[in-house]
């Protein structure tokens, strides 16, 4: 319960990479997610990367430093990052970080 | 806020990554008793999880030690919590607090911890001294409820 789930889709038509993480996203979560997302964007290399946060039950500024520093490994590949189901407060914490004006965020 | 708190509890963790959720669970479970909205609640969550956070990375600095919690509430609904270290300590408080400010070197860290406490809590304070430690104290009042 007091932990967070990865699971990755790629679809090659566009190719879009998306990282649907479940859970709880903190400090002693956030490693595991990390190793495996770094693991798949060195080898999809795509070009739109969307971390799908919608089963998402708590984050804090752990996750928003995985969000980040996700962008920043997309980013060098010209890919776009999006955050998709952002709850009202993972919303208020890409807004207080300014991280929503180079992620795209979406309910 | 009076003085007299109407209740109090304690809590004393090792500096173990994995007891940052049970320190956000004890503490919400423990200000629960004040009946507020879940919202209250999740914010309450997220401050106390990135100040015991604080505490693991940069106070202890992945080295064990102790955390220390105390929650307290009082008759007008406000709840006060303190998360004590007894690490590092933190040389300026004010560069520390200023959002995007990390000593983090894996670039795997925004410096928003600080930033998200303030805006989740009605008031921060923190108080430190190098090789000492560090205290912070945040304070939430919930909205009365009929
Ligand atoms: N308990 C502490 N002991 C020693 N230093 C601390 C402590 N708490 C915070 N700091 C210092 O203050 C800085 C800012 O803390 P803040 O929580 O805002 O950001 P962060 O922890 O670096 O990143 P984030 O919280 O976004 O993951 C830290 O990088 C650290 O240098
Ligand atoms: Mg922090």
């Amino acid at each position: 319960m007091l932990t967070a789930d990865i699971k990755i889709e790629y679809d090659a038509q566009s190719q879009t990479l998306t990282l649907i993480i479940t859970g709880e996203i903190d400090h002693h979560s956030v490693g595991r997610l990390r190793e495996q997302a770094d693991r798949e964007l060195a080898v999809r290399r795509p070009k739109e990367l969307v971390i799908d946060v919608s089963g998402v039950t708590f984050m804090d500024s752990s996750g928003l430093g995985f969000i980040l520093g996700r962008y920043g490994k997309a980013e060098p590949l010209g890919a776009t990052t999006t955050v998709k189901g952002a709850s009202p407060l993972i919303h208020r914490i890409l807004r207080l970080s300014g991280a929503d004006t180079f992620v795209k965020v979406l309910k | 806020m009076k003085n007299k708190p109407v209740n109090q509890m304690r809590l004393e963790i090792e500096s173990k990554s994995i007891n940052e959720g049970f320190a956000r669970y004890a503490v919400s479970a423990f200000a629960a008793q004040l009946d507020p909205t879940i919202e209250e609640l999740a914010d309450l969550r997220c401050a106390v999880s990135e100040a015991v956070t604080n505490a693991i990375i940069h106070g202890y600095r992945g080295t064990s030690g102790t955390v220390y919690i105390t929650a307290k509430y009082y008759e007008d609904r406000t709840v006060k919590i303190k998360v004590a270290d007894k690490g590092v300590g933190i040389e300026d408080i004010k560069q520390a607090m200023q959002p995007l400010f990390t000593t983090d070197p894996s670039g795997e860290r925004g410096g928003m911890g600080f930033a998200v406490m303030q805006s989740f809590t009605d008031k921060l304070a923190v108080r430190s001294k190098p090789g000492k430690g560090t205290t912070v104290t945040m304070t939430k009042k919930f909205a009365p409820r009929d």
